[in-house]
Protein backbone atom coordinates (compact mmCIF):
# COMPACT_ATOMS: atom_id res chain seq x y z
CA UNK A 1 0.00 0.00 0.00
CA UNK A 2 1.11 3.37 -0.34
CA UNK A 3 1.06 4.98 2.97
CA UNK A 4 3.52 1.96 4.00
CA UNK A 5 6.30 3.42 1.66
CA UNK A 6 9.09 5.13 2.61
CA UNK A 7 9.70 8.81 1.73
CA UNK A 8 12.51 7.77 -0.48
CA UNK A 9 10.42 5.26 -2.49
CA UNK A 10 7.42 7.84 -3.32
CA UNK A 11 9.58 10.14 -4.32
CA UNK A 12 11.16 7.53 -6.56
CA UNK A 13 7.45 6.83 -8.06
CA UNK A 14 6.66 10.54 -8.26
CA UNK A 15 9.41 11.22 -9.64
CA UNK A 16 9.48 8.44 -12.46
CA UNK A 17 5.66 9.38 -12.87
CA UNK A 18 4.59 6.12 -12.24
CA UNK A 19 2.38 8.26 -9.54
CA UNK A 20 1.05 11.28 -9.17
CA UNK A 21 0.69 13.89 -6.42
CA UNK A 22 -3.21 14.07 -7.02
CA UNK A 23 -3.02 10.37 -6.48
CA UNK A 24 -1.00 10.21 -3.51
CA UNK A 25 -3.23 13.28 -2.01
CA UNK A 26 -6.39 11.45 -2.66
CA UNK A 27 -4.92 8.17 -1.11
CA UNK A 28 -3.89 10.02 2.30
CA UNK A 29 -7.09 12.42 2.43
CA UNK A 30 -9.21 9.07 2.02
CA UNK A 31 -7.17 7.80 4.96
CA UNK A 32 -7.79 11.12 7.24
CA UNK A 33 -11.91 10.81 6.06
CA UNK A 34 -11.65 7.10 7.13
CA UNK A 35 -9.96 7.39 10.72
CA UNK A 36 -9.74 10.67 11.35
CA UNK A 37 -12.59 11.09 13.73
CA UNK A 38 -11.85 8.00 15.43
CA UNK A 39 -8.12 9.65 16.40
CA UNK A 40 -9.35 13.35 16.43
CA UNK A 41 -5.75 14.23 15.14
CA UNK A 42 -6.79 17.07 13.09
CA UNK A 43 -8.51 20.15 13.38
CA UNK A 44 -8.63 21.64 10.18
CA UNK A 45 -8.86 19.68 6.57
CA UNK A 46 -7.04 21.65 3.51
CA UNK A 47 -8.48 18.65 0.95
CA UNK A 48 -9.31 21.59 -1.52
CA UNK A 49 -6.12 23.23 -1.38
CA UNK A 50 -4.06 20.11 -0.92
CA UNK A 51 -5.92 18.78 -4.38
CA UNK A 52 -4.63 22.08 -5.93
CA UNK A 53 -1.27 22.00 -4.58
CA UNK A 54 -0.93 18.11 -5.58
CA UNK A 55 -1.42 19.18 -9.03
CA UNK A 56 0.50 22.45 -9.11
CA UNK A 57 3.04 19.63 -7.80
CA UNK A 58 2.13 17.09 -10.73
CA UNK A 59 2.85 20.00 -13.10
CA UNK A 60 6.36 20.91 -11.70
CA UNK A 61 7.35 16.90 -12.02
CA UNK A 62 6.01 17.10 -15.51
CA UNK A 63 8.19 19.91 -16.28
CA UNK A 64 11.03 18.22 -15.66
CA UNK A 65 11.52 19.29 -11.75
CA UNK A 66 12.76 16.91 -9.40
CA UNK A 67 13.11 17.06 -6.15
CA UNK A 68 12.65 14.65 -2.67
CA UNK A 69 9.86 16.24 -1.40
CA UNK A 70 8.08 17.16 -4.64
CA UNK A 71 4.22 16.49 -4.14
CA UNK A 72 4.80 14.48 -1.12
CA UNK A 73 1.79 15.19 1.18
CA UNK A 74 2.43 16.48 4.71
CA UNK A 75 0.45 17.27 7.83
CA UNK A 76 1.50 20.83 9.68
CA UNK A 77 0.93 21.12 13.83
CA UNK A 78 -1.87 24.07 14.17
CA UNK A 79 0.85 25.99 15.75
CA UNK A 80 2.23 27.22 12.10
CA UNK A 81 0.69 29.87 10.95
CA UNK A 82 -0.89 28.92 7.32
CA UNK A 83 -1.94 32.01 5.21
CA UNK A 84 -5.26 32.22 4.61
CA UNK A 85 -6.48 28.93 6.73
CA UNK A 86 -7.29 28.84 10.53
CA UNK A 87 -4.28 28.55 12.86
CA UNK A 88 -5.77 27.80 15.68
CA UNK A 89 -3.28 26.87 18.32
CA UNK A 90 -5.57 23.76 20.06
CA UNK A 91 -7.58 27.01 21.39
CA UNK A 92 -10.96 28.88 21.64
CA UNK A 93 -8.78 31.85 22.16
CA UNK A 94 -7.97 31.57 18.05
CA UNK A 95 -10.30 29.54 17.31
CA UNK A 96 -11.66 32.28 14.45
CA UNK A 97 -8.27 33.17 13.67
CA UNK A 98 -6.87 32.99 9.86
CA UNK A 99 -3.29 33.55 9.65
CA UNK A 100 -2.31 36.01 7.32
CA UNK A 101 0.76 34.53 6.77
CA UNK A 102 2.91 31.46 6.51
CA UNK A 103 5.62 30.36 9.08
CA UNK A 104 8.98 30.37 7.60
CA UNK A 105 8.97 26.39 7.99
CA UNK A 106 5.64 26.39 6.37
CA UNK A 107 6.36 28.39 3.10
CA UNK A 108 10.05 26.27 3.17
CA UNK A 109 8.33 22.99 2.72
CA UNK A 110 5.50 24.82 0.41
CA UNK A 111 8.58 25.67 -1.70
CA UNK A 112 10.10 22.06 -2.04
CA UNK A 113 6.37 21.29 -3.04
CA UNK A 114 5.39 19.84 -0.32
CA UNK A 115 1.67 19.02 0.32
CA UNK A 116 -0.37 20.24 3.49
CA UNK A 117 -3.18 17.81 4.08
CA UNK A 118 -4.47 20.33 7.09
CA UNK A 119 -3.57 21.03 10.83
CA UNK A 120 -3.12 18.54 13.29
CA UNK A 121 -5.10 18.78 16.69
CA UNK A 122 -2.37 19.42 19.35
CA UNK A 123 -2.55 20.72 23.29
CA UNK A 124 -3.16 24.21 23.54
CA UNK A 125 -1.07 26.97 23.28
CA UNK A 126 1.54 23.38 23.06
CA UNK A 127 0.86 23.63 26.56
CA UNK A 128 0.33 19.76 27.58
CA UNK A 129 2.01 16.32 27.59
CA UNK A 130 -1.24 13.96 26.79
CA UNK A 131 -2.89 16.30 23.77
CA UNK A 132 -5.86 16.82 26.56
CA UNK A 133 -5.78 20.15 26.96
CA UNK A 134 -6.87 20.67 23.41
CA UNK A 135 -10.05 23.26 22.75
CA UNK A 136 -10.98 20.05 20.17
CA UNK A 137 -10.44 17.17 22.09
CA UNK A 138 -8.16 14.74 23.36
CA UNK A 139 -6.19 12.80 20.51
CA UNK A 140 -6.36 9.27 20.78
CA UNK A 141 -3.67 6.44 20.40
CA UNK A 142 -3.70 4.66 17.75
CA UNK A 143 -2.07 1.60 19.19
CA UNK A 144 -4.55 2.09 21.59
CA UNK A 145 -7.63 4.34 21.89
CA UNK A 146 -8.26 4.46 25.34
CA UNK A 147 -4.84 6.15 25.45
CA UNK A 148 -3.58 9.39 25.15
CA UNK A 149 -0.66 9.79 22.15
CA UNK A 150 1.39 11.94 24.39
CA UNK A 151 1.82 15.70 23.86
CA UNK A 152 1.97 18.47 22.83
CA UNK A 153 2.10 17.80 19.52
CA UNK A 154 -0.16 14.82 19.88
CA UNK A 155 -1.96 15.03 16.57
CA UNK A 156 0.80 15.25 14.62
CA UNK A 157 2.00 11.81 16.06
CA UNK A 158 -0.50 9.72 16.07
CA UNK A 159 -1.12 10.98 12.21
CA UNK A 160 2.32 10.15 11.27
CA UNK A 161 1.44 6.79 13.58
CA UNK A 162 -1.46 6.37 11.75
CA UNK A 163 0.12 6.49 8.22
CA UNK A 164 -2.33 9.79 7.53
CA UNK A 165 0.43 11.28 6.20
CA UNK A 166 4.06 10.29 5.81
CA UNK A 167 5.56 13.34 7.60
CA UNK A 168 3.93 15.78 10.25
CA UNK A 169 5.90 18.98 11.66
CA UNK A 170 5.73 19.54 15.48
CA UNK A 171 7.58 21.80 18.19
CA UNK A 172 9.28 20.90 21.25
CA UNK A 173 9.46 22.92 24.25
CA UNK A 174 9.69 20.30 26.36
CA UNK A 175 9.55 17.67 24.67
CA UNK A 176 6.50 18.05 22.63
CA UNK A 177 8.28 16.05 19.68
CA UNK A 178 10.15 13.36 21.00
CA UNK A 179 7.09 12.17 23.57
CA UNK A 180 4.30 11.72 21.62
CA UNK A 181 7.07 10.40 18.59
CA UNK A 182 7.78 7.75 21.48
CA UNK A 183 4.14 6.70 22.77
CA UNK A 184 2.74 6.47 19.32
CA UNK A 185 5.78 4.73 18.15
CA UNK A 186 7.65 6.73 15.51
CA UNK A 187 10.94 8.80 15.07
CA UNK A 188 11.03 12.53 16.45
CA UNK A 189 13.55 15.16 15.71
CA UNK A 190 13.78 18.51 17.86
CA UNK A 191 16.75 20.73 16.25
CA UNK A 192 18.99 22.56 17.90
CA UNK A 193 17.71 25.58 19.24
CA UNK A 194 17.76 28.47 16.82
CA UNK A 195 18.30 25.78 13.60
CA UNK A 196 15.06 25.95 12.69
CA UNK A 197 12.89 29.30 12.25
CA UNK A 198 10.29 30.04 15.05
CA UNK A 199 8.73 33.02 12.54
CA UNK A 200 5.46 32.35 12.34
CA UNK A 201 5.32 29.37 15.13
CA UNK A 202 3.15 30.37 17.53
CA UNK A 203 5.16 31.39 20.69
CA UNK A 204 5.12 29.34 23.67
CA UNK A 205 8.36 29.88 25.31
CA UNK A 206 10.65 31.80 23.27
CA UNK A 207 14.09 30.30 24.64
CA UNK A 208 12.68 26.34 24.95
CA UNK A 209 10.57 26.25 21.58
CA UNK A 210 11.95 24.70 18.33
CA UNK A 211 10.17 22.99 15.58
CA UNK A 212 11.01 19.48 14.19
CA UNK A 213 9.40 16.89 12.82
CA UNK A 214 7.77 13.30 12.65
CA UNK A 215 8.51 10.52 10.32
CA UNK A 216 8.23 6.59 10.39
CA UNK A 217 12.08 6.61 9.83
CA UNK A 218 15.53 8.78 10.32
CA UNK A 219 15.63 8.24 6.75
CA UNK A 220 12.11 9.90 5.77
CA UNK A 221 12.49 12.89 8.60
CA UNK A 222 15.89 13.66 6.85
CA UNK A 223 14.29 15.38 3.34
CA UNK A 224 11.83 17.41 5.98
CA UNK A 225 14.86 18.57 8.16
CA UNK A 226 17.17 19.61 5.19
CA UNK A 227 14.63 21.89 4.24
CA UNK A 228 13.32 23.29 6.89
CA UNK A 229 16.93 23.99 8.81
CA UNK A 230 18.80 27.13 8.16
CA UNK A 231 19.24 30.97 8.45
CA UNK A 232 15.72 33.04 9.06
CA UNK A 233 16.56 36.77 9.51
CA UNK A 234 13.18 36.91 10.57
CA UNK A 235 14.10 35.11 13.85
CA UNK A 236 16.19 37.20 15.99
CA UNK A 237 17.63 33.73 17.32
CA UNK A 238 17.54 31.82 13.92
CA UNK A 239 21.39 30.54 13.94
CA UNK A 240 23.47 32.10 10.70
CA UNK A 241 25.30 29.03 10.14
CA UNK A 242 25.91 26.37 7.02
CA UNK A 243 23.49 23.36 7.12
CA UNK A 244 25.28 20.20 6.35
CA UNK A 245 23.59 17.82 3.73
CA UNK A 246 21.94 15.27 6.40
CA UNK A 247 21.23 12.23 3.74
CA UNK A 248 25.15 12.32 3.40
CA UNK A 249 25.52 12.21 6.80
CA UNK A 250 23.48 8.80 7.16
CA UNK A 251 25.94 6.56 5.58
CA UNK A 252 29.01 6.95 8.06
CA UNK A 253 30.39 4.14 10.05
CA UNK A 254 29.81 4.02 13.66
CA UNK A 255 32.94 3.07 14.29
CA UNK A 256 34.82 4.35 17.44
CA UNK A 257 31.24 6.48 18.07
CA UNK A 258 31.29 7.04 22.21
CA UNK A 259 27.65 6.74 23.45
CA UNK A 260 27.29 7.85 27.15
CA UNK A 261 25.10 6.11 29.18
CA UNK A 262 23.02 9.03 31.57
CA UNK A 263 23.08 7.60 34.83
CA UNK A 264 20.15 9.93 36.36
CA UNK A 265 18.10 8.93 33.72
CA UNK A 266 18.25 4.99 35.06
CA UNK A 267 18.06 5.92 38.35
CA UNK A 268 14.23 4.78 39.42
CA UNK A 269 13.34 3.60 36.17
CA UNK A 270 11.40 0.97 35.64
CA UNK A 271 13.20 -2.20 34.90
CA UNK A 272 11.66 -3.37 31.30
CA UNK A 273 11.85 0.60 30.36
CA UNK A 274 15.75 0.39 31.35
CA UNK A 275 16.39 -3.62 29.34
CA UNK A 276 14.42 -1.90 26.45
CA UNK A 277 17.64 0.52 26.07
CA UNK A 278 20.25 -1.65 27.25
CA UNK A 279 18.97 -3.42 24.51
CA UNK A 280 19.71 -0.84 22.21
CA UNK A 281 23.06 -0.25 23.67
CA UNK A 282 23.92 -3.61 22.53
CA UNK A 283 22.78 -2.86 19.01
CA UNK A 284 25.21 0.04 19.28
CA UNK A 285 28.18 -2.02 20.64
CA UNK A 286 27.60 -4.41 17.75
CA UNK A 287 27.75 -1.87 14.80
CA UNK A 288 31.12 -0.29 16.60
CA UNK A 289 30.04 2.00 18.90
CA UNK A 290 31.79 2.49 22.93
CA UNK A 291 29.59 3.02 25.75
CA UNK A 292 30.85 4.99 28.71
CA UNK A 293 28.69 5.98 31.85
CA UNK A 294 28.22 9.52 32.43
CA UNK A 295 26.86 11.40 35.17
CA UNK A 296 24.83 14.89 34.85
CA UNK A 297 24.39 15.35 38.69
CA UNK A 298 22.11 18.65 38.39
CA UNK A 299 19.35 16.89 35.79
CA UNK A 300 16.81 16.50 37.99
CA UNK A 301 16.60 19.73 38.93
CA UNK A 302 15.85 20.38 35.07
CA UNK A 303 11.94 19.57 36.26
CA UNK A 304 11.57 22.03 38.72
CA UNK A 305 13.66 24.69 36.53
CA UNK A 306 11.49 24.14 33.50
CA UNK A 307 8.45 24.81 35.03
CA UNK A 308 9.60 27.70 36.31
CA UNK A 309 10.91 29.26 33.02
CA UNK A 310 8.41 28.28 31.03
CA UNK A 311 5.25 29.60 32.54
CA UNK A 312 7.31 32.84 32.79
CA UNK A 313 7.82 32.82 29.27
CA UNK A 314 4.80 31.45 28.51
CA UNK A 315 2.90 34.68 30.63
CA UNK A 316 4.73 37.19 28.75
CA UNK A 317 3.97 36.03 25.22
CA UNK A 318 0.21 35.05 25.80
CA UNK A 319 -0.12 38.64 27.14
CA UNK A 320 -0.51 39.26 23.48
CA UNK A 321 -4.11 37.86 23.55
CA UNK A 322 -5.77 40.63 24.86
CA UNK A 323 -9.28 40.76 22.95
CA UNK A 324 -8.69 43.41 20.93
CA UNK A 325 -6.42 42.58 17.77
CA UNK A 326 -7.33 38.82 17.35
CA UNK A 327 -8.69 36.20 19.12
CA UNK A 328 -11.69 35.82 21.01
CA UNK A 329 -13.39 38.56 22.83
CA UNK A 330 -16.00 38.28 25.96
CA UNK A 331 -19.91 39.57 25.28
CA UNK A 332 -20.37 42.70 26.15
CA UNK A 333 -16.92 43.74 28.25
CA UNK A 334 -18.52 46.60 30.72
CA UNK A 335 -15.03 48.29 30.78
CA UNK A 336 -11.40 47.90 29.00
CA UNK A 337 -10.55 45.61 32.36
CA UNK A 338 -13.40 43.44 31.70
CA UNK A 339 -12.90 42.95 28.46
CA UNK A 340 -8.98 41.86 28.81
CA UNK A 341 -10.22 39.17 31.80
CA UNK A 342 -13.12 38.12 30.61
CA UNK A 343 -11.83 37.83 26.95
CA UNK A 344 -8.74 35.50 28.43
CA UNK A 345 -10.33 33.98 31.43
CA UNK A 346 -13.11 32.44 28.45
CA UNK A 347 -10.53 32.49 25.75
CA UNK A 348 -8.20 29.84 27.35
CA UNK A 349 -8.72 26.54 28.72
CA UNK A 350 -7.55 25.85 32.56
CA UNK A 351 -3.97 24.28 31.91
CA UNK A 352 -3.10 27.32 29.77
CA UNK A 353 -4.12 29.51 32.81
CA UNK A 354 -2.40 27.79 35.19
CA UNK A 355 1.04 28.18 33.37
CA UNK A 356 0.06 32.36 33.22
CA UNK A 357 -0.66 32.42 36.91
CA UNK A 358 2.51 30.48 37.68
CA UNK A 359 4.65 32.54 35.60
CA UNK A 360 3.08 35.89 36.67
CA UNK A 361 3.71 34.17 40.21
CA UNK A 362 7.14 33.71 39.69
CA UNK A 363 7.98 36.91 37.99
CA UNK A 364 6.46 39.11 40.11
CA UNK A 365 7.85 41.46 42.52
CA UNK A 366 9.32 39.43 45.56
CA UNK A 367 9.40 36.12 43.72
CA UNK A 368 11.75 37.04 40.92
CA UNK A 369 14.72 36.21 42.41
CA UNK A 370 14.23 33.03 44.39
CA UNK A 371 12.23 31.78 41.29
CA UNK A 372 13.39 32.92 38.51
CA UNK A 373 16.37 34.24 38.70
CA UNK A 374 17.21 30.72 40.30
CA UNK A 375 16.24 28.57 37.75
CA UNK A 376 18.07 30.48 35.13
CA UNK A 377 21.29 29.74 37.15
CA UNK A 378 20.09 26.39 37.59
CA UNK A 379 19.60 26.14 33.92
CA UNK A 380 23.26 27.09 33.44
CA UNK A 381 24.82 24.62 35.59
CA UNK A 382 22.58 21.91 33.70
CA UNK A 383 23.67 23.55 30.48
CA UNK A 384 27.32 23.31 31.60
CA UNK A 385 27.24 19.76 32.51
CA UNK A 386 25.88 18.83 29.18
CA UNK A 387 28.65 20.75 27.58
CA UNK A 388 31.36 19.09 29.92
CA UNK A 389 29.68 15.81 29.05
CA UNK A 390 29.74 16.42 25.62
CA UNK A 391 33.97 17.01 25.57
CA UNK A 392 33.75 13.30 26.86
CA UNK A 393 31.17 11.22 24.51
CA UNK A 394 30.05 12.39 21.18
CA UNK A 395 26.08 11.62 21.99
CA UNK A 396 24.13 10.52 25.24
CA UNK A 397 21.78 7.99 25.57
CA UNK A 398 18.24 7.31 27.91
CA UNK A 399 14.82 6.34 27.47
CA UNK A 400 12.30 9.60 26.15
CA UNK A 401 9.57 8.79 29.19
CA UNK A 402 9.36 6.85 32.14
CA UNK A 403 6.28 4.86 30.64
CA UNK A 404 3.93 4.03 27.93
CA UNK A 405 0.93 5.92 26.79
CA UNK A 406 -1.29 5.99 29.62
CA UNK A 407 -5.12 6.25 30.14
CA UNK A 408 -7.18 9.63 28.62
CA UNK A 409 -7.91 10.83 32.18
CA UNK A 410 -5.31 9.44 34.23
CA UNK A 411 -3.41 12.78 34.78
CA UNK A 412 -5.72 15.55 33.99
CA UNK A 413 -6.59 16.53 37.26
CA UNK A 414 -3.00 16.19 38.97
CA UNK A 415 -0.92 18.92 36.69
CA UNK A 416 2.43 18.10 38.59
CA UNK A 417 2.16 14.41 37.87
CA UNK A 418 1.57 15.06 34.38
CA UNK A 419 4.24 17.33 34.02
CA UNK A 420 6.69 14.31 35.18
CA UNK A 421 6.11 12.54 32.05
CA UNK A 422 8.90 15.27 30.23
CA UNK A 423 11.35 14.06 32.88
CA UNK A 424 13.79 12.75 30.22
CA UNK A 425 13.46 15.46 27.70
CA UNK A 426 13.21 18.99 28.84
CA UNK A 427 17.43 19.22 29.83
CA UNK A 428 17.44 19.15 25.91
CA UNK A 429 15.60 22.23 25.58
CA UNK A 430 17.23 23.91 28.50
CA UNK A 431 20.41 23.49 27.42
CA UNK A 432 19.35 23.89 23.42
CA UNK A 433 20.29 20.57 22.32
CA UNK A 434 19.37 18.33 19.34
CA UNK A 435 17.64 14.80 20.35
CA UNK A 436 16.02 12.49 18.45
CA UNK A 437 13.72 10.05 19.67
CA UNK A 438 13.61 6.69 18.10
CA UNK A 439 11.00 3.33 18.72
CA UNK A 440 12.92 0.89 20.56
CA UNK A 441 10.22 -1.90 21.64
CA UNK A 442 7.05 -2.28 23.50
CA UNK A 443 5.84 -2.72 27.23
CA UNK A 444 2.14 -3.78 27.73
CA UNK A 445 1.48 -3.86 23.87
CA UNK A 446 2.39 0.29 23.67
CA UNK A 447 5.85 1.25 21.43
CA UNK A 448 8.30 2.70 23.68
CA UNK A 449 11.01 5.55 22.57
CA UNK A 450 14.96 5.23 22.89
CA UNK A 451 16.16 9.09 23.11
CA UNK A 452 19.92 10.37 21.66
CA UNK A 453 20.92 13.72 22.51
CA UNK A 454 24.34 15.14 20.77
CA UNK A 455 25.58 18.53 21.10
CA UNK A 456 24.83 21.75 20.06
CA UNK A 457 24.52 21.54 15.78
CA UNK A 458 25.24 17.63 15.82
CA UNK A 459 22.15 16.78 13.67
CA UNK A 460 23.88 15.32 11.16
CA UNK A 461 25.53 12.33 14.19
CA UNK A 462 21.73 12.33 15.69
CA UNK A 463 20.45 11.18 12.25
CA UNK A 464 23.20 9.28 11.61
CA UNK A 465 22.98 7.43 14.61
CA UNK A 466 19.05 6.90 14.28
CA UNK A 467 19.69 5.50 11.15
CA UNK A 468 21.74 3.37 11.71
CA UNK A 469 20.33 1.92 15.04
CA UNK A 470 17.17 1.29 12.03
CA UNK A 471 18.99 -0.15 9.51
CA UNK A 472 19.72 -2.72 12.76
CA UNK A 473 16.55 -3.23 14.16
CA UNK A 474 12.59 -3.13 12.58
CA UNK A 475 10.65 -1.36 15.79
CA UNK A 476 9.96 1.91 13.48
CA UNK A 477 8.26 -1.06 10.54
CA UNK A 478 5.60 -1.98 13.31
CA UNK A 479 2.52 -0.54 12.40
CA UNK A 480 -0.91 -0.09 14.31
CA UNK A 481 -3.49 -3.01 14.19
CA UNK A 482 -6.07 -1.77 11.95
CA UNK A 483 -3.87 1.24 10.26
CA UNK A 484 -1.28 -1.43 8.52
CA UNK B 1 16.05 10.78 39.00
CA UNK B 2 12.35 9.99 38.83
CA UNK B 3 12.22 8.86 42.52
CA UNK B 4 13.92 12.17 43.98
CA UNK B 5 11.04 14.41 42.25
CA UNK B 6 8.37 11.62 43.44
CA UNK B 7 9.22 12.65 46.99
CA UNK B 8 8.84 16.05 46.42
CA UNK B 9 5.10 15.46 45.30
CA UNK B 10 4.45 13.66 49.18
CA UNK B 11 4.43 17.93 50.03
CA UNK B 12 0.84 18.73 51.10
CA UNK B 13 0.20 22.04 51.87
CA UNK B 14 -1.30 25.14 50.27
CA UNK B 15 1.63 27.08 50.06
CA UNK B 16 -0.62 29.68 48.17
CA UNK B 17 -3.42 31.87 50.00
CA UNK B 18 -7.30 32.47 48.17
CA UNK B 19 -5.78 36.11 48.05
CA UNK B 20 -2.61 35.56 46.38
CA UNK B 21 -4.34 33.35 43.62
CA UNK B 22 -6.64 36.24 43.37
CA UNK B 23 -3.77 38.84 43.24
CA UNK B 24 -1.75 36.48 40.46
CA UNK B 25 -5.09 36.40 38.44
CA UNK B 26 -5.62 40.37 38.42
CA UNK B 27 -2.06 40.32 37.82
CA UNK B 28 -2.25 38.05 34.54
CA UNK B 29 -5.31 39.78 33.53
CA UNK B 30 -7.71 36.69 33.64
CA UNK B 31 -11.38 36.24 35.15
CA UNK B 32 -11.22 33.23 37.30
CA UNK B 33 -14.58 32.47 38.81
CA UNK B 34 -15.64 31.82 42.64
CA UNK B 35 -16.21 27.86 41.54
CA UNK B 36 -12.75 27.60 40.16
CA UNK B 37 -10.63 29.41 42.82
CA UNK B 38 -10.10 26.82 45.07
CA UNK B 39 -9.12 24.71 41.74
CA UNK B 40 -6.61 26.84 41.20
CA UNK B 41 -4.94 27.72 45.12
CA UNK B 42 -4.74 24.11 45.00
CA UNK B 43 -3.22 23.62 41.70
CA UNK B 44 -0.98 26.51 41.89
CA UNK B 45 0.24 25.09 45.37
CA UNK B 46 1.35 22.02 44.30
CA UNK B 47 2.75 23.50 41.47
CA UNK B 48 4.50 25.98 43.99
CA UNK B 49 5.80 23.30 46.03
CA UNK B 50 7.06 21.63 43.18
CA UNK B 51 9.48 24.08 41.91
CA UNK B 52 10.35 25.07 45.63
CA UNK B 53 12.90 22.06 45.05
CA UNK B 54 15.29 24.52 43.27
CA UNK B 55 16.06 25.74 46.30
CA UNK B 56 17.62 22.86 47.56
CA UNK B 57 20.50 23.51 44.37
CA UNK B 58 23.56 25.47 45.58
CA UNK B 59 23.52 27.98 42.71
CA UNK B 60 26.46 30.53 44.66
CA UNK B 61 27.47 33.35 41.84
CA UNK B 62 26.63 31.39 38.96
CA UNK B 63 25.83 33.55 35.92
CA UNK B 64 21.83 32.97 35.31
CA UNK B 65 21.06 31.65 31.89
CA UNK B 66 18.37 33.31 29.52
CA UNK B 67 18.58 31.90 26.81
CA UNK B 68 20.19 28.43 24.99
CA UNK B 69 22.41 30.65 22.60
CA UNK B 70 23.64 32.85 25.30
CA UNK B 71 26.92 33.15 23.52
CA UNK B 72 25.84 34.64 20.27
CA UNK B 73 25.79 37.97 19.43
CA UNK B 74 22.22 39.85 18.87
CA UNK B 75 21.98 40.41 15.22
CA UNK B 76 20.82 44.43 14.05
CA UNK B 77 19.21 45.00 10.73
CA UNK B 78 19.57 47.76 8.84
CA UNK B 79 17.04 50.85 9.20
CA UNK B 80 14.84 50.25 6.21
CA UNK B 81 11.14 49.41 5.48
CA UNK B 82 11.19 45.82 4.48
CA UNK B 83 7.51 45.01 4.57
CA UNK B 84 4.04 46.61 3.05
CA UNK B 85 1.21 47.83 4.98
CA UNK B 86 -0.85 44.75 6.23
CA UNK B 87 -3.22 46.51 7.71
CA UNK B 88 -6.75 45.08 6.15
CA UNK B 89 -5.36 41.60 5.84
CA UNK B 90 -4.48 41.90 9.85
CA UNK B 91 -8.01 43.30 11.00
CA UNK B 92 -9.71 40.60 9.52
CA UNK B 93 -9.09 39.03 12.19
CA UNK B 94 -10.20 41.48 14.83
CA UNK B 95 -13.01 41.59 16.85
CA UNK B 96 -14.37 44.92 16.30
CA UNK B 97 -12.57 48.04 13.74
CA UNK B 98 -13.91 51.10 12.74
CA UNK B 99 -12.19 53.12 10.36
CA UNK B 100 -8.68 51.38 10.30
CA UNK B 101 -8.82 51.25 13.98
CA UNK B 102 -9.09 48.83 16.74
CA UNK B 103 -12.81 49.39 19.07
CA UNK B 104 -12.68 48.62 22.50
CA UNK B 105 -14.86 49.87 25.46
CA UNK B 106 -14.38 53.47 26.18
CA UNK B 107 -11.31 54.03 28.64
CA UNK B 108 -11.94 57.93 28.45
CA UNK B 109 -14.69 59.61 30.11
Amino acid sequence: MLHNLSIGELAERLNSRELSSVELTRHYLARIERFGATLNAMITLTAERALADAAQADLRLKGGERGPLLGIPLIHKDIFCTDGVRTSCGSRMLDNFIAPYDATVVTRLKEAGVVMLGKANMDEFAMGSSNETSYYGPVKNPWNTRKVPGGSSGGSAAAAAARLAPLATGTDTGGSIRQPAALTGITGIKPTYGRVSRYGMIAFASSLDQAGVFARSVADAVPALQVMAGFDPRDSTSVDAPVPDYAAALGKPLKGLKIGILREFFEGLEARNAALIHDALNVYKDLGAQTVEISLPHLPASVPTYYVVAPAECSSNLSRFDGVRYGYRCEQPKDLLDLYKRSRGEGFGAEVKRRIMTGTYVLSAGYFDAYYLKAQKVRRLITDEFRTAFTQVDLLIGPTTPTPAFDLGAKVDDPVTMYLNDIYTIGANLAGLPALSLPCGFLDGLPMGLQLMGPHFSEDRLLCAGHAYQLATDWHKRAPEGYE
Amino acid sequence: MLRALLRTLSIQYMSLTRQDVEKIAHLARLSISEQELPVYVSALSSIVNFVDELSRVQTGDVEPMAHPLDGQQQRLRADEVTSTDCREKYQVNAPSVAAGLYVVPRVIE
